[in-house]
C-alpha cells in the first residue's frame, strides 16, 4: 500500500533563523469564494476613500495681486515659472516650487490683457494702454523698465509667441505680427478677415503646426489664419462670442474655445462643420480654457466662480473646484508637470490646485503604488454600479451655482419644449433637429 | 533534377505545417485545461456586437481574461505540495482495510503525531470545530465541557465547565473568539475563556453556523427559528421562522453563504437572510434528516437521514445524483476540501472519495468506502475535516479522536486569503482581521448565485413593477364614472363633454359613449316601467333620474 500524508513543517514556510515567512499562493477560484462581491466591496471602499481624500485646494501665491488676475503665461522653457498679469497693470513672475514671487513690474497703466514668453525666456505683455512690452524677468531686478516697447493703434487684447521664430502675434482690432528682434513699432505682417473689422478677444499660435494661428473675435467668429500664405483659412461664426482659445498640445489639429454661452467647444481645424465635443456644465460664461500637457484633459475657468476639469472625450466635467472666497475666474493654467492646476480670479489671488483632487505627490512605497493601481482598476470595473457611481459623482457645489444650474436646466427645457411644439405644428421635415455638436455653428466661410 | 527540387519544398512545408498544427493543438488543450479550473464563464461573443468602440473594448477585455486564465494555470508550477494519497499496489489490496497504526507507521513522525485520542468519557458526546486554517480546535461536550486548544502544539487555550447543556460550538472569524450554543442562549467567549457576549435573542439554540465573509452568526433554535446576528456590529439581522418544526440539521454552503436546514419530515430547506421563505425546498429523505454537508465548490450536497440512507444531490440543478443505504442512520457527515466525504454511522466512520459525486444511480448499490474507522463502541456525534491537513476530527461519546486520512487536506493553502493561512502569525492575523472587516460583505449580497453582483438586470421595468405588486390593476376611468350616480347630469356625460376635441376618438371615449348610451337606454326603460306602474292617471309623474 502506498501511503503519503501531508506534512507541513514550520521550516518550509519560514526558514530557521529568518524572520520572513513565505506567502504561498493558490489561485484556485474555489479557495476564493465571493469573488465578485468582495471585489465590488473593495471598489466601493476605494471610491469612498477617493472622495474622503479629495482636497483639491493646495495653496495660494502670496502676496497676491491688488487687482484681479486676468492673464497667465507659463514659461515653456521651464517647469517652475509662470507669469500673472493683473487689472492694475502689474505683472508678476512666480516660482511654483517655493510659491515665491521672483519678479514684478508695473507693466501697463491699465489692465494686462495678454502675456506670453519668448523662446529666449523673456516676457511679452500687452495691455489696454495700447502698448506691448518686453521684460527680462530672469536677468533684471524687479521693477526694472522693459527692454523693449511697441506702441499700437488700438488696445491690445492678446499676444501669442511663435514656436520657433522670434515673432509674436498681437491682437487688437486686427492681428499684427511683430518681430521681437526689431524694435520698430510697425508690425511685420497684419492679418484680418477681408470683410470684417472687429475687436479680437484671443489669439493663439499652434505650437506644433507652427504657422497656424487661431483667433476669436467679439463678432462671435473663430478665425484660422496661415502665416505662410499670409491669409485667413477659415471663419466660423458661433452663436456667442468666444473668450479664449487653446490648442491641444498632443493633437495639433484640435483646439478648444471658451464660449460666452457657458460651454466650451473642442474643434477639429480640418472639419469645422461641427465640434468634436461640447463641454457643458458651467452656469456662466467660460472665461478661459487650457489643455493639460498630455492633451487628454482640459481645465476651464468661468464667470460662475468655479473651475471645471474635463476629460477630452467626455461631455461632463470630471471635477469642479471652488472656494468661498474665489471670485470670477479669468485665467486658468495647467502646470507643465501635469500634476497641478492654477487659477487666477477677480479677487486678486492665484490659487494652486491638485489636478486630481485625491492624489498625493509624495514618494510612495511599491505596495502603496500597487494598491492605488489596483483601486483604479477596481473603480473602473465597477463604475457602473449605482452606489459606486453615486459616491464618485457626488460633489458639493456652491448654492448659487446649484440654483443657477437648476434655473438654466428649466430654461433649456422650456426652449426645447417650444422647439418641439413648433416642430409638431409645421410640415413634417421642415424644421429638422440639429445635432448638439452642430448647433453653435451659425455660419462658415472659407 | 528539377522534379526533385520541385518535390522537396512541399514536403518540408507540410512538415512544418503539421508541426505548427500540433503545437496549436497542444496550446488549445492547455487553454482548455486552464479554462476548466480558472475560467470565469463563457466569453462574450464580440463578433455580434455592432458598436465599434464597445466591440474593441470587449475584445481587449476578453483578451485580458484569457491571459489571466493562462497565467493562473502557469502559476501552478509554483505550488509546493502534492496531496496525500492511499493507493493499493495490487488488486487484492483495499484502501479501507488500512488501519490507523499502519498509516502512522508509514508517514513522517511529525505527521503521525497528528493522529491522537482524547479520552473524555464523563461529559458526554462531543461536538467539535476547527478554525478555517485548521490550527485551533474547539471541543464542546454535551454536558457543558468546552475546551479550546492549538491541537498540533498541544497547547490548551482554555477549558470551561459551563454546567449546562451545550448543543453546538463554533469558531468565529479567527481563533480569538468562539460561540457556544448553550441551554438558553448563545454565548460568545474569548480564546482565554472569558465570556464576551450573551446573545439573549438567540433563544434555545440547537445549531450554530458562522459565515466568515459576511460576519454573520446564524443560530437555529429548537422551535425552528433561524436567527442571524452580525458579529462585527452586534446587531441582530433577521429572525426567520422555518415553520417546519424542530430542526434536525444545519450546514452552510461555503461558496454562496446559503444555509441548509434539515427538518423532521425529510426536507432540506435553503435559506438566505433576505427572504422570509426558503429559497429552495428539497426532499432527500423519508424520515428526519440527520446531517447535511456541502462541498467546497458548492456543487454537491450530501445528507443522511433517519431512514438510514445517504443521499447525494447536485445543488446546481437540484437533482439527486444517487442515494444509498447505510447500515445505521448517519449521525454526522462532512466533506473535505478535496471532496472526501466522511460519514459517521453508529459507532463507525466511513470516508468515501470524490467518485461518490459522479456515481450513476444504476452503477452500484453501495459504493466501497475509501477508509473505515471505529466500530469500538463510541457513538459518533460529530465529524469535521481539519482544513489543510490530512486529518479528520471525530467527536464521540468517549471523547475526541483525530485520525489521519491521507488525501483529505487541500495541499496548497493561500496565505493571502483571509483566515486560511495555517502558519499565520499574530501580526498577520490582526492585519487580516482588519482587511476582512473592511471587505465585509453585506447580507443582501447573499444569493444562490454568488456572482450576481455587477450583472445586468435583464428583467424589464414592466416586469419589475408587476413583481412589486401582484394585485396592481390599472384604474378604469370609465368604470369609475359609471358608478357615480348622483345628480341628473351624469358624470359620464360631463366627462364626455369636457374631455376635449370632439373629433379625436380613442378607446376610452368609445367606451364612455357606449356606457352613456347604455345608461340612457336604461333610464328610458325605467321611465317606461314607472309609467306602466303608475297607471294612466299618474304616468306624467314618472321622471328620469330617480
Amino acid at each position: 500500500m502506498k501511503i503519503k500524508a501531508l506534512s507541513r513543517s514550520a521550516a518550509s514556510v519560514q526558514a530557521p533563523g529568518s524572520n520572513v515567512a513565505r506567502l504561498e499562493r493558490n489561485l484556485n477560484p474555489e479557495m476564493h469564494p465571493f469573488e465578485r462581491a468582495r471585489e465590488y466591496t473593495r471598489a466601493l471602499n476605494a471610491t469612498k476613500l477617493e472622495r474622503m481624500f479629495s482636497s483639491p485646494f493646495l495653496a495660494d501665491f502670496q502676496p497676491g495681486h491688488v487687482d484681479g488676475v486676468y492673464s497667465f503665461a507659463k514659461d515653456p522653457e521651464s517647469l517652475e515659472h509662470f507669469a500673472s498679469g493683473s487689472g492694475d497693470g502689474v505683472v508678476k513672475v512666480w516660482d511654483l516650487g517655493t510659491r515665491q514671487e521672483i519678479f514684478q513690474s508695473q507693466a501697463h497703466e491699465n489692465i494686462v490683457k495678454g502675456m506670453c514668453w519668448t523662446r529666449d525666456r523673456k516676457l511679452i505683455t500687452c495691455g489696454t494702454d495700447r502698448t506691448i512690452k518686453l521684460f527680462d524677468p530672469y536677468n533684471t531686478p524687479s521693477k526694472s523698465p522693459p527692454t523693449a516697447t511697441w506702441l499700437g493703434q488700438t488696445a491690445f487684447t492678446s499676444v501669442s509667441h511663435h514656436r520657433s521664430l522670434p515673432s509674436f502675434a498681437a491682437a487688437g482690432a486686427n492681428i499684427s505680427i511683430y518681430d521681437v528682434s526689431r524694435a520698430s513699432s510697425t508690425p511685420v505682417q497684419s492679418l484680418a478677415w477681408p470683410t470684417t473689422v472687429e475687436t479680437i478677444n484671443a489669439v493663439a499660435f499652434n505650437q506644433t503646426e507652427t504657422s497656424i494661428l487661431a483667433s476669436a473675435a467679439t463678432d462671435r467668429a473663430v478665425i484660422l489664419y496661415d502665416l505662410r500664405t499670409n491669409s485667413p483659412l477659415h471663419r466660423n461664426v458661433l452663436t456667442f462670442a468666444s473668450n479664449a482659445i487653446a490648442w491641444n498640445p498632443m493633437e495639433a489639429f484640435n483646439f478648444a474655445v471658451a464660449n460666452e454661452d457657458h460651454n466650451a467647444y473642442i474643434f477639429d481645424m480640418r472639419n469645422m462643420k461641427r465640434a468634436l465635443n461640447v463641454l457643458k456644465g458651467h452656469v456662466a460664461a467660460v472665461m478661459s480654457v487650457e489643455f493639460s500637457p498630455t492633451g487628454e484633459e482640459l481645465i476651464t475657468g468661468s464667470y460662475d466662480r468655479s473651475i471645471r476639469l474635463w476629460d477630452r472625450a467626455k461631455g461632463h466635467s470630471r471635477d469642479i473646484y471652488h472656494t468661498k472666497r474665489m471670485q470670477r475666474v479669468f485665467s486658468v493654467a495647467w502646470t507643465p508637470d501635469n500634476n497641478y492646476v492654477l487659477s487666477g480670479s477677480d479677487d486678486g489671488n492665484i490659487r494652486l490646485w491638485r489636478a486630481k483632487a485625491s492624489s498625493r505627490q509624495g514618494v510612495k512605497s511599491f505596495a502603496q503604488r500597487q494598491k492605488l493601481e489596483y483601486d483604479e482598476a477596481l473603480k473602473e470595473r465597477y463604475k457602473h454600479m449605482p452606489e459606486v457611481r453615486r459616491i464618485a459623482r457626488h460633489r458639493h457645489i456652491p448654492k448659487q451655482v446649484k440654483k443657477a444650474g437648476e434655473i438654466k436646466a428649466e430654461e433649456l427645457k422650456s426652449i426645447k419644449r417650444r422647439e418641439e411644439n413648433e416642430r409638431r405644428h409645421t410640415k413634417k421635415g421642415e424644421v429638422r433637429r440639429k445635432a448638439e455638436r452642430e448647433k453653435m455653428v451659425l455660419a462658415r466661410e472659407q | 533534377m528539377s522534379s526533385e527540387v520541385a518535390a522537396n519544398p512541399p514536403t518540408t512545408r507540410r512538415k512544418s505545417k503539421s508541426a505548427h498544427d500540433a503545437e496549436a493543438k497542444v496550446l488549445a488543450e492547455h487553454f482548455a485545461a486552464a479554462k476548466k479550473t480558472y475560467g470565469r464563464g463563457a466569453p462574450v461573443r464580440t463578433k455580434s456586437v455592432k458598436d465599434k468602440k464597445l466591440r474593441a473594448n470587449l475584445r481587449s477585455l476578453e483578451d485580458k481574461y484569457k491571459e489571466a486564465t493562462l497565467q493562473a494555470k502557469n502559476a501552478e508550477i509554483l505550488l509546493d505540495h502534492t496531496p496525500g494519497l492511499l493507493e493499493p499496489e495490487h488488486e487484492l489490496e483495499r484502501t479501507y482495510r488500512v488501519r490507523q497504526d499502519e498509516i502512522k507507521n508509514s508517514v513522517a513522525i511529525e505527521t503521525a503525531k497528528k493522529g491522537f485520542e482524547l479520552k473524555l468519557t464523563d461529559m458526554g458526546p462531543y461536538t467539535l470545530d476547527y478554525t478555517r486554517n485548521g490550527r485551533d480546535l474547539l471541543l464542546a461536550g454535551r454536558k457543558g465541557h468546552v475546551a479550546v486548544m492549538d491541537w498540533r502544539e498541544g497547547k490548551l487555550g482554555c477549558e470551561l465547565q459551563l454546567g449546562e447543556t451545550v448543543r453546538d460550538a463554533k469558531w468565529l472569524h479567527n481563533n480569538q473568539s468562539f460561540a457556544v450554543a448553550q441551554k438558553k442562549s448563545v454565548y460568545i467567549y474569548a480564546r482565554d475563556g472569558v465570556e464576551i457576549h450573551n446573545l439573549k435573542k438567540h433563544i434555545e439554540p440547537t445549531f450554530l453556523e458562522f459565515l466568515p465573509y459576511h460576519f454573520l452568526l446564524a443560530s437555529l433554535s429548537t422551535t425552528g427559528v433561524l436567527r442571524y446576528t452580525d458579529t462585527s456590529t452586534g446587531q441582530m439581522l433577521t429572525e426567520l421562522p422555518t415553520r417546519l418544526g424542530p430542526p434536525t440539521a444545519l450546514c452552510q454552503n461555503r461558496s454562496n453563504a446559503i444555509l441548509h436546514v434539515g427538518h423532521q419530515n425529510g426536507t432540506v430547506t435553503l435559506w438566505s437572510p433576505n427572504t422570509s421563505t426558503p429559497l429552495v425546498k428539497l426532499l432527500p429523505h423519508h424520515g428526519p434528516v440527520r446531517s447535511i454537508a456541502v462541498d467546497r465548490s458548492g456543487r454537491y450536497m450530501v445528507s443522511t437521514g433517519q431512514d438510514k440512507r445517504m443521499s447525494i444531490w447536485d445543488i446546481r440543478t437540484f437533482k439527486e445524483v444517487h442515494t444509498h443505504h447505510l447500515r445505521q442512520p448517519g449521525s454526522s457527515v462532512h466533506i473535505s476540501d478535496t471532496n472526501l466525504t466522511a460519514v459517521g454511522w453508529g459507532t463507525s466512520v466511513s470516508v468515501f472519495d470524490s467518485k461518490l459525486f459522479t456515481h450513476n444511480r444504476s452503477d452500484i448499490k453501495v459504493p466501497a468506502p475509501y477508509m473505515q474507522w471505529g466500530g469500538e463502541g463510541q457513538t459518533i456525534s460529530k465529524l469535521r475535516f481539519c482544513g489543510y491537513e490530512d486529518v479528520l476530527g471525530i467527536g464521540h461519546s468517549a471523547g475526541f479522536s483525530s485520525i489521519l486520512v491521507p488525501g483529505a487536506g487541500e495541499p496548497n493553502p493561500d496565505a493571502l486569503e483571509s483566515g486560511t493561512n495555517p502558519f499565520e502569525t499574530s501580526k498577520q492575523r490582526r492585519e487580516t482581521e482588519i482587511h476582512s472587516l473592511l471587505e465585509k460583505l453585506q447580507p443582501d449580497m447573499i444569493s444562490l448565485d454568488p456572482n450576481f453582483i455587477g450583472n445586468l438586470d435583464l428583467t424589464s421595468d414592466a416586469q419589475r413593477r408587476k413583481e412589486r405588486d401582484l394585485d396592481y390593476k390599472e384604474e378604469d376611468k370609465v368604470e369609475k364614472l359609471k358608478k357615480r350616480g348622483r345628480g341628473r347630469n351624469s358624470a359620464l356625460r360631463r366627462h364626455l363633454r369636457k374631455s376635449g376635441q370632439k373629433n379625436v376618438i380613442d378607446e376610452e371615449k368609445v367606451r364612455a359613449r357606449e356606457a352613456l348610451r347604455a345608461m340612457d337606454k336604461r333610464e328610458v326603460e325605467k321611465v317606461k316601467k314607472l309609467k306602466s306602474q303608475y297607471g294612466p292617471a299618474l304616468e306624467r309623474f314618472a321622471r328620469k333620474g330617480f
